[in-house]
């Protein structure tokens, strides 16, 4: 199968610290992986290299647009590397805070709409067309994630499980190909925590999404993900299913040996 | 609860009282020798000190349990009326007329009062949109007014240029100035990206002042000529008239381009810029492009403002744009409410209209507007008129039928 995301033995050195060392990560086109490992194993700064937020120290990043041939991204712009197909969530909740919940979904349309200065002061018939169009595909995403009857409150008012679901519904808004959700159910209850896998796996459908998860609820990924890399101290110690990850010395090593540290 | 409070006003007045008893209650009279005792004077400062602490305090509490209510009361957001169109309408149409017919009514010493309050409109809602709206805090905001002034004033004294046909020109130059401005300040922000402008401010006015052969040096440029009518002559009040509806119709510009840009694509950019640049730029957003986007979009009212200005007074010199000058642009904009251009014309009001007509208190003017300020900042910091953002008005029947 094509493969979607294509990490190349990348390290990240921040100063004297190496909080990625030597990691390649393949993702294929539909698969839902997941990235796991301890706090401070390096997976956010993981998912920066990838959305080039970070450029890596080392080693290469290629992603495969929808209809394309592979291409490279590391040391691209963030926002070009969103406009190819790739968007994320982030682990401590970033949302346009003082714009409404509609607003924030409206915003990450940027990358799909047209409209200049010009089209914005004097509003031809096309701008207000896309504007409408705008509106109206937000909406829809904010029903398809069940936020639809605060669309109108600031961001900001959300209740935490709803702010990290409009995290989702606007990282859906940039039309991605790849959806990187960095630990979606922190913070979230039981119930809260089902219903958030069961809305991972209906829009991975309803999208055709490819998706790269990194979470700390065991249940969640283990009954969600096809595939599973471990990462601990930026190196990646295993690779494989659910099944035989669980069952990985080295990775029942290094999450008992973080209980015993806690 | 009440009877803390009023024993810590009672604190507060007491200490005062200690603290100021040397000055007004003790006088030597050092003709007797003898010591006048002013008991009266001490206690007009203990019940003076103790009332307006209990005021205070009082203020206080009544934030705090408003701010409190508010909290509980999460996600419903109270109605203004402000954000009913139907207010903003009428009240937009009543001042349309009522400005409109203004300059026949009054002296021309009135009219000059509105120009200059329309002057500052404009610079306010310029400033609006790189201060409030992409939050970029900017100090120097009052280079790009003399970059517009200088840019008529020169044009006009070397070359005899008219106003018409600068005043695009004032307005393209100081845009272009201000993205030249951003692409060194790209990375910066706050404090930082303040210090930078604040200083860019004073490099215009000191290359204004010492470049004496190009620019006059502080004695200004003088005899610039006023906008012409199709070639007409007019008389002083007649031109100042005149100029009062080039100022009234460039403010209604600058308010319906300034609107239409909040509510935009590029708006919404701008917006998501000053809530967090990092999920900005991983939403798709050119962050580089979008800040040179604000700073052009923002300094180009201020070259406008300024060649109305300058062809207003018919002289400027570097004085007119000194530091201060941009500190009171700056303050009509957080006074208002940033990001809220209804709010920069109510600001513009008190910080320009009312002094003029308060010349009664203009000794205890910096006082006064240094008070209004530390109130405003301490019982309503986001300003008399808070931006707020745009609600949308969608049609779902199936919300309805849910019950909502
Ligand atoms: N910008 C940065 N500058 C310096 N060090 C950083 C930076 N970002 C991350 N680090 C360090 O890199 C290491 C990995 O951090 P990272 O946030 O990627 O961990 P994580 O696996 O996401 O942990 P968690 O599960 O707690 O989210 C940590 O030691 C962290 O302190
Ligand atoms: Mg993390």
């Amino acid at each position: 199968m094509e493969s979607v995301l294509d990490v190349r033995s990348v390290s990240m050195n921040f100063g004297g610290l190496r909080a990625l060392n030597d990691v390649t990560v393949v993702v294929r086109d539909g698969e839902i992986v997941s990235l796991i490992g301890p706090n401070g194993a390096g997976k956010t700064t993981f998912f920066n290299c990838v959305t080039s937020i970070y450029k890596p120290t080392e080693g290469e990043v290629y992603f495969t647009p929808r209809g394309s041939a592979p291409l490279r991204i590391s040391g691209m712009k963030p926002n070009a590397v969103t406009a190819l197909g790739m968007a994320r969530t982030f682990q401590n909740i970033r949302l346009f805070q003082n714009m409404s919940v509609l607003e924030n979904v409206m915003v990450a349309r940027h990358c799909r709409t047209k409209a200049g200065i010009f089209g914005a002061v004097f509003r031809p018939g096309w701008v207000r067309r896309e504007e409408a169009e705008i509106v109206e595909k937000s909406y829809a995403l904010l029903k398809a994630l069940g936020l639809h009857r605060w669309y109108n409150e600031l961001a900001a008012n959300l209740p935490y499980g709803q702010q990290r679901r409009l995290e989702i519904a606007r990282a859906l808004a940039t039309e991605p190909r790849l959806l990187l959700l960095d630990e979606p159910a922190a913070g979230m209850n039981p119930q809260e925590t089902a219903a958030l896998k069961d809305l991972v796996l209906q829009i991975r459908d309803q999208f055709g999404l490819t998706i790269l998860l990194i979470e700390h609820d065991m249940s969640m990924v283990m009954s969600i993900s096809e595939r599973i890399y471990v990462m601990e101290y930026g190196c990646l110690i295993a690779e494989g299913t659910p099944e035989a990850v669980s069952h990985d010395p080295r990775v029942i090593k290094a999450y008992l040996g973080e209980v015993e540290h806690a | 609860m009440v009877a803390r409070e009023f024993f810590k006003s009672l604190g507060v007045s007491l200490w005062f009282m200690v603290l100021t008893f040397p000055l007004v209650a003790v006088r030597v009279n050092t003709i007797e020798n003898t010591i006048q005792w002013r008991w009266a004077n001490l206690a007009i400062v203990g019940v003076g000190a103790f009332v307006l602490s209990a005021v205070w305090r009082w203020a206080l509490v009544r934030r705090e349990t408003m701010l409190a209510n508010a909290a509980s009361g999460a996600g419903e957001r109270s109605v203004r009326v402000w954000d009913s169109p139907v207010v903003t309408r009428t009240l937009g149409a009543a001042l349309l007329v009522v400005f409109m017919g203004i300059p026949w009514l009054v002296s021309t010493y009135q009219t000059n009062i509105l120009i200059s309050f329309f002057l500052y409109v404009m610079l306010g809602i310029g400033l609006n949109i790189v201060v409030g709206v992409a939050g970029l805090l900017f100090l120097g905001y009052a280079a790009f007014y003399a970059i517009g002034a200088y840019a008529y004033a020169l044009l006009n004294h070397y070359f005899g240029w008219g106003f018409w046909t600068v005043l695009p020109m004032g307005g393209v130059l100081a845009a272009v100035a201000g993205v030249l401005l951003a692409f060194p300040v790209l990375r910066l922000r706050g404090d930082y990206l303040a210090i930078v402008t604040l200083g860019f401010g004073e490099i215009v006015r000191l290359v204004l002042e010492n470049w004496s052969d190009l620019t006059g040096g502080p004695s200004g440029i003088s005899n610039i000529d006023r906008p012409g009518f199709f070639g007409q002559e007019m008389t002083v009040a007649g031109t100042n008239i005149y100029i009062y509806y080039i100022v009234f119709v460039a403010v209604l510009v600058t308010f319906v381009v300034a609107e239409r840009l909040k509510d935009s694509r590029v708006g919404r950019a701008l917006q998501a810029l000053r809530e967090d640049e990092i999920a900005c730029e991983a939403m798709g957003i050119d962050r580089v492009g979008v800040k040179l986007m604000a700073f052009g979009l923002g300094t180009a009212w201020a070259g406008f403002a300024g060649v109305i200005f300058a062809a207003k007074t018919t002289f400027i010199n570097p004085a007119s744009f000194t530091f201060f000058e941009s500190a009171i642009i700056l303050s009509i904009v957080v006074l208002g409410g940033m990001g809220s251009n209804w709010g920069v014309i109510l600001g513009a009001a008190f910080l320009v209209l009312l002094p003029e007509y308060m010349r009664a208190f203009s000794e205890y003017r910096m006082i006064l507007f240094a008070a209004a300020m530390v109130l405003m900042m301490v019982f309503r910091p986001q300003g008399m008129i808070p931006a707020r953002s745009k609600q949308y008005r969608i049609v779902d029947r199936e919300l309805e039928l849910s019950g909502e």
